[in-house]
C-alpha cells in the first residue's frame, strides 16, 4: 500500500506491505539505519523511535497504523533534552559497541522531557526496557543524571 | 538451529602455516622500507602519506589509524590510536580510526598468525607495534620538514601535531605528508619512556567512536545496503545435527517480494527484496528435516553424562605430589560438583553479513568479522575465487563476546553459499533474527567440575583434585593441533590446570565429551567455569579450615601471583572487607588471573524474592600500563554486568526431543539497568606491558556473588544459573 509518513518533520512516501513493521520501512525503504533491530518482539528497545512524541517500539508497529503520525528517529532527535543527553553521553563515553545506543538515547531524552531531575530509580524504571548486552548501565545512569543536571542548570 | 558442515578444505593446514603468517607480519612491520604514496579518502587531489600499514597522514592534516582488531565495544579503535598519537605527538582532534581491511600479511595477530581478535590480546599485541608505527611516521615527517627548512632533524620539536624549529619555522603534519613519503623509514625509531607519555594514561581522553554511536551514524553490517541487494533469512533445523530432507517453497514463493528459495548447508534460505518479505517467506516455508544424526537428548541427560564422567580422573592436565594419598590421610575432605549450562552470547546485533560480486569478478564482503582470516578464506573457498579476489571489510559489530569468531566460519559460509546459490550476481545480505541467534548453537559448552579438597588437622589445604568434563570446541577443527594436548583441551582447563594457590598435592584432569550441539568460546572462555569452580571451592575450603577468605587466599598465593594478590588487597581495601554488614547482606570475594590480567572483585549481596541481588561490586584490576583508564573501567563494569546476567539468569536448555527451549530475550533474560549493581574500579599502577581488559572482568564476578550467597544462606550455588534456586537468607 502507498503511504505518506511524516518522518523527522518531512513527508516521505512509501509503497510497502501495510503489515511491515515501521522498523523495516525506516531501514530498508528510507535508509534511516540508526534505528536498530535487536529482537523483533519489543523486548530490547534497540528499535525505539517516537510516534507523536512518545517512545514506541518500531519493530512491532505496523506501518499501516501510522498514516498522518509524526515519527522521530535518532537521526531527527533534537532539542534541549537531546543535546543534554548527547553531551552527557560524550562526557562519560557511554557507548561500548553502540548498537543499542540509539534506543537508549531516545528513551533517555523522553524521560528528561517529562522529568528533568530523575533519581536513580526513575532512570532504572524508565530505561529497564532497553537492553545493553555490553552492560554499560553504570555510565547510562550517570549520563542521564548529568544530562538532567545540565537541563536544570 | 544450526549444525554446520565442517569446511571440506582445512582452513589452516598446519601450525607451520600459522607461523609463516606470523613471519610475514614481522617483516611487514619491522621493515617498513618504503613509504607508500596513497590516494586516500582525505584531501581531494594530493596523496596521503602512509609510512606503514597502520598510519595514514593526509594533506588535510587528518591522521587515520588503521586498527587490526575489530571494534565491538571493547575499545581497540581508541586504544590503538592512542598509541600512535602518543608517539607522533599528534593532536587528539586530528586522529581518526578505521578498521584495517582483511589482510593477514599485514594485520595478523603475532601470536595466532592470522587476523583474528581474541584472547583479550588487542592491546597486548599492539603496544610495541603501534607505538613503532607512530614513531616511524613522526620520524619521516620530521625528516621531510628538516629538508624543507634546511635544518637538522634533531632541532625540530613536535607538539600537538605542530612541527616547529627555533628559527621560526612551523608546519603541520599535513604540510609534510607528501614530502614525507619520499623519506626512508627508520628501522628502529626510538620510543618514548613512560615519563614522556601524554596520551597513554590520560583519564580524560575521549573515545573516537562516541559521537557516531550517539547520533545513529555508526555503520554496522546490518546498515550496509548495496544496489539491487536481496535480504536472506535461513530456516535452520530445530535440532543440532539435523539436515534438510526436503522442502516445499510454494507458499514462500507466493509471498510478494520473495525472489528465491535455496537450500544451503545450514538449512533453507529465503531471499527477498526486503527484510519483511524474507521473514514472511520463511514463515511460509515448509521443511522436512532428516534428524537421524541429530542430538535428541535433553540438557539434563547431557549434564548427567558429564557429571558421571567427572567422578573418575580424566586425561591429566596438571599433577603434583600425591593427591590420592593426601586425600586418604586428610583430616577433612570436602567434595563438590559444579554444573554449568550452555550459554548463548546474544550480542545486541544478531549475526549478519553482506556479500556482492565485484567488478573484477571477485567478491566483496562486509562482516563484523572477528575471525577475519578464517572468514576471508571461507568466502574464497565457497565462491571459488582466489584469496586476493576477496575484499573483506571488517565492520563495527554490535557486540560479540566471542560469537563473531568461529573456527568453522559458519556465518561467512552461510552468506557465501546463499550468494552463490542465488546466482552470484545480486548482492545478498544475510540476517539472523534473535531467534536464530538464541537457538543457533555455538554456545559456551555444558561443563561439569568435580572437586575434592583435603584439609589437615590445622585446617591447611593439603589436597586439591579437580576433574573437568565437557565439550571441546577445538577438537575436530584445525585448532585441535595446538589447543588439544594429551587428550586435554587447554581451553577447558585454563584457570584450573594452574591456579594462584600453593597446594602440595593436586591433580587436575579432563574428559572431552562431544555431542552434536555446537559450542564456542564465550567471553573469558574456560575461565567462565574454571574461575567459578576454583574460586567457590577455595572459599569453601578456607571456611572449613577456619580461614578468612581474603587473608586465606593471600596466604596461599604463590610468588607468581603477586600481582593478583595486589588486586585482592586493593579490592578488599576499597570494599571495606571485614566491616559490619547490614542485616541480610554479605560480601563475597574472588580473584582470577585471565589473559595475563589480574582481577579481584568483592560483591555485596542480599536475597530478594529468592534471587541474589547484587548491590555493589568493588573491582581491582592490574593490566599493566593503563593505556586508557576509562576504557579499562568501562570494561570492568561491562564485564561485571555481562557475567551477572549469565550467572543469575542464563541457560540454554534442550527439551526431551533435543529442541532448544529458549528463543528470545523474554526467556533468555538479559540483565537490565535496574539489576545492575554500582561498580567501583581501582586500577593498579604498573609499568608492566599492557594486557587485555575485554574478558578479565568477567570471571571473578560469579564466584564473588556465589561466595556471598553461601555466607548469607548457607547454601552454595553450585549449579548455574542461580535463578534455579529459591534462596532464603
Amino acid at each position: 500500500m502507498a503511504l505518506t509518513l511524516k518522518i523527522n518533520g518531512k513527508d516521505r512516501n512509501v509503497d510497502v506491505d501495510g503489515e511491515t513493521p515501521l522498523l523495516w520501512v525506516l531501514r530498508d525503504d528510507l535508509r534511516l539505519t540508526g534505528t536498530k533491530f535487536g529482537c523483533g518482539v519489543a523486548q530490547c528497545g534497540a528499535c525505539t523511535v517516537y510516534v507523536n512524541g512518545q517512545p514506541r517500539r518500531s519493530c512491532v508497529t505496523p506501518v499501516e497504523t501510522l498514516e498522518g503520525a509524526e515519527v522521530t528517529t535518532i537521526e531527527g532527535l533534537e532539542g534541549r533534552e537531546a543535546d543534554a543527553v548527547r553531551a552527557a553521553w560524550a562526557e562519560y563515553d557511554t557507548p561500548q559497541c553502540g548498537y543499542c545506543q540509539s534506543g537508549q538515547i531516545m528513551t533517555a531524552a523522553a524521560l528528561l522531557q517529562r522529568n528533568p531531575n530523575p533519581t536513580d530509580e526513575d532512570i532504572d524504571n524508565a530505561l529497564a526496557g532497553n537492553i545493553c548486552r555490553c552492560a554499560t548501565y553504570v555510565r547510562i545512569r550517570k549520563a542521564v543524571k548529568a544530562a538532567g543536571e545540565r537541563l536544570e542548570g | 538451529m544450526a549444525p554446520y558442515d565442517k569446511p571440506e578444505t582445512p582452513i589452516i593446514a598446519s601450525r607451520r602455516d600459522f607461523l609463516a603468517g606470523a613471519a610475514g607480519l614481522v617483516i611487514a612491520v619491522s621493515l617498513p622500507v618504503r613509504a607508500r604514496a596513497h590516494k586516500g579518502g582525505h584531501g581531494p587531489s594530493r596523496a596521503a602519506f602512509a609510512p606503514n600499514a597502520f598510519v595514514r597522514v593526509a594533506p588535510d592534516n587528518i591522521i587515520t589509524v588503521l586498527i587490526k582488531n575489530i571494534e565491538f565495544g571493547q575499545g581497540p579503535w581508541t586504544g590503538l590510536a592512542t598509541l600512535v598519537a602518543e608517539e607522533m605527538d599528534a593532536d587528539w582532534g586530528q586522529i581518526r580510526a578505521e578498521h584495517a581491511p582483511s589482510n593477514p600479511a599485514l594485520y595478523s595477530d603475532p601470536m595466532l598468525g592470522m587476523q583474528l581478535t581474541g584472547g583479550s590480546a588487542s592491546m597486548a599485541t599492539s603496544y610495541d607495534l603501534m607505538r613503532k608505527a607512530g614513531a616511524t611516521a613522526r620520524a619521516m615527517l620530521v625528516a621531510a620538514a628538516a629538508k624543507a627548512w634546511g635544518v637538522p632533524a634533531g632541532e625540530i620539536a613536535v607538539d600537538k601535531g605542530v612541527l616547529s624549529h627555533p628559527a621560526g619555522h612551523q608546519g603541520s603534519f599535513g604540510d609534510f605528508a607528501e614530502a614525507a613519503a619520499d623519506e626512508t623509514a627508520p628501522e628502529d625509531p626510538p620510543l618514548k619512556t613512560a615519563d614522556q607519555f601524554t596520551f597513554i594514561g590520560d583519564e580524560k581522553l575521549p573515545k573516537l567512536d562516541t559521537a557516531e554511536k550517539s547520533n545513529g551514524a555508526a555503520e554496522f553490517t546490518l546498515d550496509v545496503y548495496r544496489g539491487g541487494m536481496l535480504t536472506a533469512v535461513v530456516a535452520h533445523p530445530n535440532r543440532f545435527g539435523a539436515t534438510v530432507a526436503s522442502f516445499d517453497d510454494s507458499a514462500a514463493r507466493a509471498v510478494p517480494g520473495v525472489v528465491d528459495v535455496k537450500q544451503v548447508s545450514a538449512g533453507v534460505a529465503v531471499l527477498a527484496e526486503n527484510t519483511y518479505a524474507a521473514l514472511k517467506g520463511r514463515k511460509a516455508l515448509s521443511v522436512e528435516w532428516d534428524e537421524s544424526a541429530a542430538e535428541s537428548r535433553d540438557t539434563e541427560t547431557i549434564l548427567s553424562e558429564c557429571e558421571a564422567a567427572a567422578q573418575a580422573r580424566g586425561a591429566i592436565a596438571h599433577e603434583a605430589g600425591d593427591v590420592d594419598d593426601a586425600l586418604a590421610n586428610a583430616e577433612t575432605v570436602l567434595e563438590a560438583d559444579f554444573l554449568f549450562p550452555y550459554l548463548a552470547h546474544a550480542p545486541m546485533e544478531p549475526l549478519d553479513a553482506v556479500i556482492e560480486r565485484s567488478a573484477d569478478g571477485g567478491v566483496e564482503a562486509w562482516i563484523g568479522s572477528q575471525g577475519t582470516t578464517l572468514d576471508h578464506q571461507m568466502i574464497a573457498n565457497v565462491c571459488g575465487v582466489d584469496l586476493a579476489q576477496v575484499k573483506l571489510h571488517v565492520m563495527l559489530a554490535g557486540g560479540s563476546f566471542g560469537r563473531r569468531a568461529q573456527m568453522t566460519s559458519h556465518l561467512a559460509q552461510e552468506a557465501a553459499e546463499i550468494f552463490m546459490a542465488a546466482g552470484g550476481d545480486r548482492a545478498v545480505k544475510l540476517m539472523w533474527t534473535r531467534e536464530d541467534d538464541i537457538r543457533g548453537g555455538y554456545y559456551r559448552p555444558v561443563t561439569v567440575h568435580h572437586l575434592r579438597g583435603g584439609l589437615d588437622a590445622d585446617g591447611e589445604i593439603i589436597a586439591w583434585e579437580q576433574t573437568v568434563a565437557g565439550q571441546s570446541f577445538a577438537a575436530g577443527t584445525p585448532f585441535e593441533a595446538f589447543m588439544v594436548r594429551n587428550g586435554v583441551d587447554i581451553m577447558m582447563v585454563e584457570g584450573a590446570s594452574e591456579t594462584p594457590y600453593a597446594v602440595a598435592n593436586n591433580a587436575v584432569s579432563a574428559h572431552i565429551i562431544q555431542n552434536p550441539v555446537s559450542t564456542l568460546w564465550w567471553r573469558s572462555v574456560g575461565h567462565t567455569h574454571t574461575g567459578y569452580a576454583v574460586e567457590c571451592f577455595i572459599d569453601e575450603l578456607l571456611e572449613a579450615g577456619g580461614k578468612d577468605p581474603v587473608a586465606g587466599r593471600l596466604a596461599l598465593m604463590t610468588d607468581d601471583y603477586a600481582r593478583l594478590a595486589g588486586t585482592l588487597e586493593k579490592a578488599a581495601e576499597i570494599a571495606g572487607w571485614g566491616r559490619d554488614m547490614p542485616e541480610g547482606r554479605a560480601l563475597g570475594v574472588a580473584s582470577v588471573k585471565s589473559f595475563n590480567s589480574y582481577v579481584s572483585q568483592v560483591a555485596e549481596v542480599s536475597i530478594e524474592g529468592g534471587v541474589p541481588r547484587v548491590h555493589k561490586v568493588w573491582c581491582a584490576v592490574d593490566c599493566g600500563v593503563a593505556v586508557n583508564p576509562e576504557i579499562i573501567r568501562a570494561q570492568m563494569e561491562g564485564g561485571i554486568g555481562y557475567a551477572l546476567s549469565a550467572i543469575l539468569f542464563n541457560e540454554i536448555t534442550l527439551d526431551e526431543t533435543g529442541a532448544v527451549e529458549q528463543s528470545n530475550f523474554h526467556d533468555y533474560r538479559s540483565l537490565r539497568i535496574s539489576e545492575m549493581p554500582e561498580v567501583e574500579v581501582a586500577i593498579i599502577a604498573s609499568d608492566e606491558a599492557p594486557t587485555g581488559v575485554g574478558e578479565p572482568g568477567v570471571p571473578p564476578l560469579g564466584p564473588a556473588v556465589a561466595n556471598a550467597v553461601r555466607r548469607l544462606t548457607g547454601a552454595a550455588p553450585r549449579r548455574l544459573p542461580m535463578i534455579r534456586n529459591d534462596f532464603q537468607a
